[in-house]
C-alpha cells in the first residue's frame, strides 16, 4: 500500500508491522512523533503492544531490557539527550544480548540546545556492542526495521536504526508501506532462548568473575562477525518479497570512479545528483553510503575503495582531537591493503547541528580534492571562526 | 534494657513451608536480607519473578553460573529496580502470561536514592508490581556510606563520627502512600508471621505494592550477628520502626502496638550509635514522639476519610470495594 509518511512515521508503521510487544519510551524532540503515533496505533488497538509510558529515557530502555528478558519484542526510540541518559543501558542491552531495537533520530548534543541533526549522539554509541544502521529515506526507514527486529534476534544483538532529524524525521514522502502477510512471513514471532521462564529459573545478569568475563564479551564480538552476513541475507530475502533489496554498502557510479566520497544517511540523497552533474562534467567520481556501521563492512569498503586515487569521506560528527568518525573508521580499514592500492583519503567536517549540506557544498568538495585544492586531512567546512586556531580554541565566543 | 525474647520461640511460628532460597547463598551471617528474602518467598511462592538491581542481593544470590533462589531471577541496573519490574509484567500481559507475581527487590540506596525516580513512575502508573525495599539504612554493599535511609545521628564511612548524620531518615512510606497506591506496608524480619501476611496481601491486589522491610546488618551497624533478630524487634518495640499499613493512601493500621521501649535498648547494640552523647539520645527521644503523634494523627484521619472514589484510575473499584 502506498502511503505518504514521515521518517517518524514511518517508524511507527513498521513497529506496527513488527508486531512489537512492549514499547517502552520517554518523549524528545524530534523522535516524540514517532511514540505519539505509536501510542495512538495502541489505543486503537492497531498494535496490541503494552505501551509503558516512563519517567525518563533511562527507564524506557530498562523497561525494554526487561521485557525482553522475558520474552517480548521490545521497542523504543529517543535522541541526543536521551540517548546519552541511556548510555548505561546501552551497554546492558547489548551485554544481555537482547534484540531490542531503538530508532535514534539524529539530534546534536547540548551545549547548546540543539535540536537539529548530526551524529555525534548515536556514534558516542559506538563502541557499546549494538548494531547500527543509518537510513536515507522512509522507505528505508520501514524497511530497516522490520529487517532490523529480524537480525537482531537472529544473533541476539540489538540494533539502532538512525535518521536524521528533520531532513529524514518530518520530512513527508511516498512510501511503499508492505502488507502485514508479507512481514508475517518475514519476521516470526520472537523465542528468546534465554528468555525468564518459571520452568527454568535461571539468574540472568548476575556477578561474573575474570575467568568468565571475557568469553561473554567475545561472543558478542562474534555475534558482530556474523551479522554482517545476516545483514547481507536478509537484505536479499527482503528483496526477494518486496522487489526493495538492502545491501550493507549502497554504492552509486563506482564504475571507472577515482575518486570517490563517502557518506552515511540523507547527505547519500543530496549526493547523487551532484555525482551525475559532476561525471557529466567528466570528473570520474562515485559514491559509497555506509547503511550497516556496526558491524563494520571493513572488507566490502576495502573491495570498493581500493585501487581507487582518492576518498573524501564526509562526516557529520566528529570525535574531537581526532578526525570525522566514519573518516577514522574508513581509513583504518584501507589500511590493510597493499600499499599501492591506498587511496589518498581526506575528510570533511560538515553540517554538524543540522546546519545544511547543499548540492553546492558537496560540488565544492569533491572537485576540491578533485583538483587538489583540498588536501588536508581534515576540513572543517563552511566555519566562520578559527582564521586563527590557537586564539580561537581558546576563545568562548 | 533488654526485652523478652523467650516468649518469641520460633518454633512456635506459623509460616509456609515451602523454600525457594537455598543454602549455600554468598549472604553474611546474620544478615537480615537473606532471611527478608527467605520469608518473602514463602508467601510469594514459585510462580514469581524477581528483579535484584545493584545491592547485596546482587552478589548474595551467587556467581554466574549458580544462584540460590528456585525463580527466575532478573538483576538489573542499580537505579532500575520499579521499571524493570513493570517491564516483566508488561512482557508477560503481552504473553497472556497470568498469575506470575513481579517483584522488584532493592536496598535502602536502590530505593530512597538512586532507584527514586524509576519507583515513583512505577507506582504512579500503578503497575501492578510488588516493591519491597530491604533497608539496612545505608550502602553496605559498597562498605557502609550514608544513604537517605541512615537515620540520624549514624555513624557511616561517609558521616564519621566527628559529624554523623544530621539529617532524619526520608520517609519512604510516606512519600509511597502520597502516590496513593493499593497497598503500602511496613515490615521487619523480627516479626515474620506480619510479614509473611502482609506479603499476601499484595499478592491478592492488583495494582502497585510496597512493602518497606528494615532489617538488621551486622556488619553495617557494626552489631553482633547473634542479636540481628533482636535488634530488628528493638527497632519496632522502640517505636524507631512502627509496624503498619496504608490501604489507598488513605487507610492507615498499626499492626503492632510497640512496648515503647527506651531506645537506648536498640541503639547500645549497635556501633554505629556508640559515639552518641546523651543530648543526642534526648534529641532521638523527642523526634520519636513526634513522629509517632504524627502516626496517630494519621490513623485517626484515615478512620474519619472515605477511600477514594471510583472512577480515577488507580482507585478502589466496585468489586474490591464491596469485598472489604
Amino acid at each position: 500500500m502506498r502511503m505518504v509518511v514521515k521518517g517518524n512515521g514511518a517508524v511507527a508503521h513498521a513497529v506496527r508491522l513488527s508486531r512489537a510487544q512492549v514499547v517502552s519510551a520517554y518523549p524528545i524532540t524530534p523522535q516524540t512523533s514517532i511514540i505519539e503515533e505509536i501510542a495512538t496505533m495502541v489505543a486503537k488497538g492497531q498494535l496490541d503492544a503494552r505501551f509503558i509510558k516512563v519517567e525518563s529515557e533511562h527507564s524506557a530502555l530498562a523497561g525494554c531490557i526487561s521485557a525482553s528478558s522475558a520474552g517480548a519484542r521490545a521497542f523504543t526510540a529517543t535522541s541526543a539527550q536521551g540517548l546519552a541518559l541511556m548510555h548505561e543501558l546501552i551497554h546492558w542491552a547489548a551485554g544481555a544480548r537482547l534484540p531490542i531495537v531503538l530508532a535514534n533520530v539524529n539530534r546534536a548534543m547540548a551545549p547548546g540546545w540543539s535540536i537539529w541533526t548530526d551524529q555525534n549522539d548515536s556514534l558516542s554509541q559506538r563502541d557499546t556492542g549494538w548494531m547500527q544502521i543509518y537510513c536515507e529515506s522512509s522507505q528505508e526507514v520501514v524497511d530497516s526495521v522490520i529487517q532490523a527486529f529480524k537480525v537482531s534476534e537472529r544473533v541476539l544483538l540489538p540494533t539502532m536504526v538512525v535518521l536524521d532529524a528533520f531532513f529524514l524525521s518530518h520530512t513527508f514522502e511516498d512510501v511503499e508501506m508492505p502488507e502485514q502477510e508479507v512481514v508475517d512471513s518475514f519476521l516470526p514471532p520472537l523465542e528468546l532462548p534465554h528468555k525468564m521462564d518459571l520452568a527454568h529459573p535461571a539468574a540472568l545478569g548476575n556477578l561474573v568473575f575474570p575467568d568468565r568475563y571475557m568469553e561473554f564479551r567475545r561472543k558478542m564480538d562474534l555475534a558482530h562477525d556474523l551479522a554482517l552476513g545476516v545483514w547481507d541475507e536478509v537484505g536479499r530475502e527482503w528483496g526477494q518479497l518486496t522487489g526493495r533489496t538492502y545491501r550493507i554498502v549502497e554504492e552509486y557510479r563506482m564504475d571507472g570512479a577515482e575518486l570517490v566520497l563517502v557518506t552515511a544517511a540523507t547527505a547519500g540523497s543530496t549526493a547523487r545528483p551532484v555525482v551525475d552533474q559532476l561525471r557529466e562534467a567528466g570528473v570520474p567520481v562515485g559514491l559509497v553510503r555506509l547503511r550497516v556501521f556496526r558491524p563494520f563492512p571493513a572488507s566490502i569498503l576495502r573491495s570498493l575503495l581500493g585501487g581507487r586515487a582518492k576518498v573524501l569521506v564526509l562526516d557529520r560528527n566528529c570525535s574531537f582531537g581526532h578526525h570525522g568518525i566514519f573518516h577514522q573508521e574508513v581509513k583504518s580499514a584501507l589500511y590493510d591493503l597493499p600499499q599501492a592500492e591506498q587511496p589518498r583519503v581526506c575528510g570533511v567536517i560538515a553540517g554538524l547541528g543540522g546546519r545544511d549540506i547543499t548540492p553546492d557544498d558537496l560540488e565544492e568538495m569533491l572537485t576540491g580534492v578533485w583538483k587538489d585544492r583540498i588536501t588536508d586531512p581534515v576540513t572543517w567546512w563552511d566555519v566562520l571562526s578559527a582564521q586563527d586556531p590557537a586564539k580561537a580554541a581558546l576563545a568562548m565566543s | 534494657m533488654a526485652i523478652d525474647t523467650t516468649s518469641y520461640d520460633p518454633r512456635n511460628l506459623h509460616l509456609p513451608d515451602g523454600e525457594i532460597l537455598s543454602s549455600g547463598h554468598l549472604a553474611c551471617p546474620g544478615c537480615g536480607a537473606a532471611l527478608g528474602m527467605r520469608l518473602a518467598l514463602k508467601a510469594l511462592g514459585p510462580n514469581t519473578m524477581v528483579v535484584i538491581p545493584a545491592c547485596c542481593w546482587a552478589v548474595i544470590n551467587g556467581p554466574y553460573p549458580f544462584q540460590a533462589l528456585s525463580v527466575p531471577v532478573l538483576q538489573v541496573a542499580f537505579e532500575t529496580a520499579a521499571i524493570s519490574a513493570s517491564g516483566i509484567r508488561a512482557a508477560l500481559d503481552a504473553q497472556g502470561q497470568k498469575d506470575i507475581n513481579v517483584v522488584a527487590w532493592a536496598g535502602d540506596g536502590g530505593t530512597f536514592d538512586i532507584g527514586f525516580q524509576s519507583l515513583s513512575g512505577a507506582v504512579e502508573r500503578n503497575d501492578d508490581i510488588i516493591y519491597f525495599c530491604y533497608d539496612n539504612e545505608a550502602y553496605m554493599n559498597t562498605g557502609i556510606q550514608r544513604s537517605s535511609a541512615t537515620p540520624y545521628g549514624a555513624w557511616t564511612t561517609t558521616t564519621p563520627v566527628e559529624t554523623p548524620k544530621a539529617e532524619p531518615k526520608k520517609n519512604m512510606v510516606e512519600i509511597m502512600v502520597e502516590h496513593r497506591i493499593p497497598y503500602t506496608a511496613t515490615a521487619s524480619i523480627a516479626f515474620p508471621e506480619d510479614f509473611v501476611r502482609k506479603v499476601e496481601k499484595a499478592k491478592g491486589i492488583p495494582g502497585a505494592k510496597f512493602i518497606h522491610l528494615w532489617i538488621s546488618c551486622p556488619a553495617g551497624h557494626k552489631s553482633e550477628e547473634r542479636n540481628s533478630v533482636k535488634i530488628a524487634r528493638l527497632a519496632v518495640e522502640t517505636g524507631v520502626f512502627p509496624l503498619y499499613e496504608v490501604e489507598y493512601g488513605t487507610r492507615y493500621t498499626i499492626n503492632h502496638e510497640p512496648a515503647f521501649t527506651d531506645v537506648n535498648a536498640y541503639l547500645e547494640l549497635q556501633g554505629r550509635f556508640r559515639h552518641l552523647t546523651e543530648e543526642h539520645v534526648e534529641a532521638m527521644r523527642r523526634n520519636l514522639r513526634w513522629e509517632w503523634e504524627r502516626l496517630r494523627a494519621k490513623v485517626e484521619m484515615g478512620r474519619k476519610l472515605s477511600l477514594p472514589p471510583t472512577g480515577v484510575r488507580g482507585a478502589v473499584d466496585e468489586g474490591e470495594r464491596t469485598s472489604r
